[in-house]
């Protein structure tokens, strides 16, 4: 299984095994999906969650490993996916205003009958967001980061072009920002 | 006139193709550097029908954003329809009954094909044959026909609710769409005739446009333009979602990587479609098209759910990240053609214009939906 390797490749980034813990949002969901349309989801209080590997039910999220790391880590991470034969799926970001924080999301899978959907997170400040580009890697990656860029402003640090894709070429704003005001 | 323009050898010039085209069907522009006939460089501008889908489906309830994915892809707009239901249903539980799931299935195969039977004869017409678009045309109006009365629109639908259908199939329905499969394969020996064999059809294609594997796996490519480079991968089969493991269809893959490689690939798609249409209605279970217990207002439980579909023009992804509220806190659209089209400014250097507007072509381009 192409699963479990991968998942300790990406594993081996993270020296301390510590981090891996459930999230506590994880269950929520899944006792939520058992009673049906009764979603009223189960208040238990927030924590950020740590940087590490999980993995997940693949029927209820609709992928299979979810790694949160480092912007410094990124690269080593996403050359190992490169050496398991991933293509790359997609990249986006979220604005987590509540914790300042803005978080770039890359979507691996394979040409393969073996599902092995990959989802790799890193957060940097939103003050400052600066994550280096893969697209040296991944080529395909590049219009990603650009318009990751145009929507919310993240420096791809390397990228050869970061100018705006789908935005007008003077575009100064970043509409997917949640303090974003037409 | 002052006499003949001397271009210095090495010497290049500026070409814009588009943003008003007609071999880019559709507002895209490519600004390629040209050494006579020859791109030495290219590159994609994209943004002229841009309408940020994203932002609207975070200010927007989920069942208010549906209707804006068929405006994504209008040529095969039921997959994209497809995809943003199983999302929700996925991430908020709603369980769907099997007649609504088969009856998905079954329009969303007829979409497909009237999807691929537009993009043939708009495929032909770029290389220089008029004809078949008119034949292909009549045949898709066969399916928008069916489609209008059970969907009530013709292009932009809003047909699947979350858990279930709008309205139920009926006979009209199941005979038109009986009659119309004999027909279907009828007709597609009669292009096969026309086309595939024809000696200018086949200069232009074979062995031109190379997408390899590998540029298809740097560059996140899917559907046809996979499978036309020998990648075996189809979300139905790879990840199969709704009822279509209950099917018995084949993913047809060429190795040739070339754009004759594309063609065939969407050419037997159609039969395929065709198969799992048939199958479909043999096997149509009785019963409710909506479940009993639904949610009156969606709110999905906090997370982060994806979904792909395989839609006439690949892997099609959505991304919802929930905060617990009746809006998605992030709604991310992962389209197929994005990533079809990433490609072309490396795939095209170095050759013809000519050839790499075939090549275009071949990636089966809606514009809408790359910009979204």
């Amino acid at each position: 299984m192409i699963k479990d390797t991968v998942r300790q490749a990406l594993q081996d980034l993270f020296p301390d095994p510590e981090p891996v813990i459930e999230e506590p949002v994880v269950e929520a969901a899944e006792g939520d999906e058992a009673d049906g349309d009764k979603k009223k989801p189960a208040k238990k209080k927030e924590e950020p969650r740590v940087n590490g590997v999980l993995e997940r039910d693949h029927a209820e999220h609709g992928y299979d490993i979810d790694v949160q790391l480092e912007p410094g880590e990124l690269l080593a991470a996403i050359m190992i996916l490169d050496k398991a034969g991933f293509f790359i799926e997609a990249v986006t970001g979220v604005d987590w205003i509540k914790e300042d924080q803005l978080e770039a999301v890359y979507d691996f899978s394979r040409y393969d009958f073996d599902v092995c959907r990959v989802v790799i997170r890193t957060r940097t400040p939103r003050s400052n967001p600066i994550i280096p580009t893969i697209s040296k890697i991944y080529p395909g990656a590049n219009w990603h980061e650009r318009e990751t860029h145009d929507f919310f402003g993240i420096k791809f640090d390397g990228h050869p072009h970061l100018i705006p894709l789908l935005l007008p070429e003077d575009a100064d704003f970043h509409p997917l920002l949640k303090d974003f005001k037409p | 006139m002052s006499g003949p323009i001397h271009i210095q050898p090495g010497e290049t010039f500026t070409l814009n193709v588009g943003p008003q085209h007609p071999a880019t069907h559709g507002v895209l522009r490519v600004k390629m550097e040209m050494d006579g006939e020859y791109i030495v460089k290219a590159e994609t501008v994209l943004g002229y029908i841009h309408r940020m889908h994203e932002l609207m489906g975070e200010n927007r309830t989920y069942p208010q954003v549906l209707p804006n994915l068929s405006r994504l892809d209008y040529l095969g707009a039921l997959g994209y329809t497809h995809a943003h239901v199983l999302a929700v249903e996925r991430a908020a539980g709603i369980e769907v009954p099997e007649r609504a799931e088969y009856i998905r299935a079954i329009t969303v195969e007829l979409n497909r094909i009237a999807s691929h039977l537009f993009w043939f004869g708009a495929f032909v017409m770029d290389l220089g044959g008029f004809t078949p678009l008119m034949y292909a045309i009549e045949d898709r109006e066969y399916i928008l026909d069916m489609l209008e009365a059970v969907t009530g629109s013709r292009l932009t639908y809003c047909y699947y609710r979350f858990g279930g259908l709008y309205n139920d199939i009926d006979d009209d329905f199941i005979d038109a769409a009986k009659a119309f499969i004999p027909r279907m394969r009828r007709q597609l020996k009669k292009y096969d005739a026309l086309v595939t064999g024809n000696i200018i059809f086949e200069k232009r294609l074979k062995d031109i446009g190379p997408i390899s594997a590998e540029m298809c796996r740097k560059y996140g490519a899917s559907g046809p333009v996979a499978r036309g480079a020998g990648i075996d991968f189809d979300v139905r089969k790879n990840e199969p979602y709704s009822v279509y493991s209950e099917f018995d269809f084949d993913v047809p893959v060429y190795h040739e990587c070339d754009s004759l490689a594309r063609y065939m690939v969407r050419m037997d798609e159609m039969e395929q479609s065709l198969r799992i249409i048939e199958q479909g209605l043999e096997k149509l279970p009785d019963g409710p098209i909506m479940p009993k217990k639904k949610p009156k207002l969606i709110k999905p439980p906090k997370g982060d759910y994806y979904q792909a579909v395989e839609t006439a023009r690949g892997s099609f992804g959505i991304r919802i990240v929930s905060d617990g509220t009746k809006n998605a806190y992030r709604f991310k659209l992962r389209s197929p053609t994005y990533s079809n089209m990433s490609l072309f400014d490396e795939a095209c250097e170095g050759m013809m214009i000519m050839d790499a507007l075939a090549m275009m072509g071949s990636l089966d381009l809606v514009i809408p939906e790359i910009d979204r």
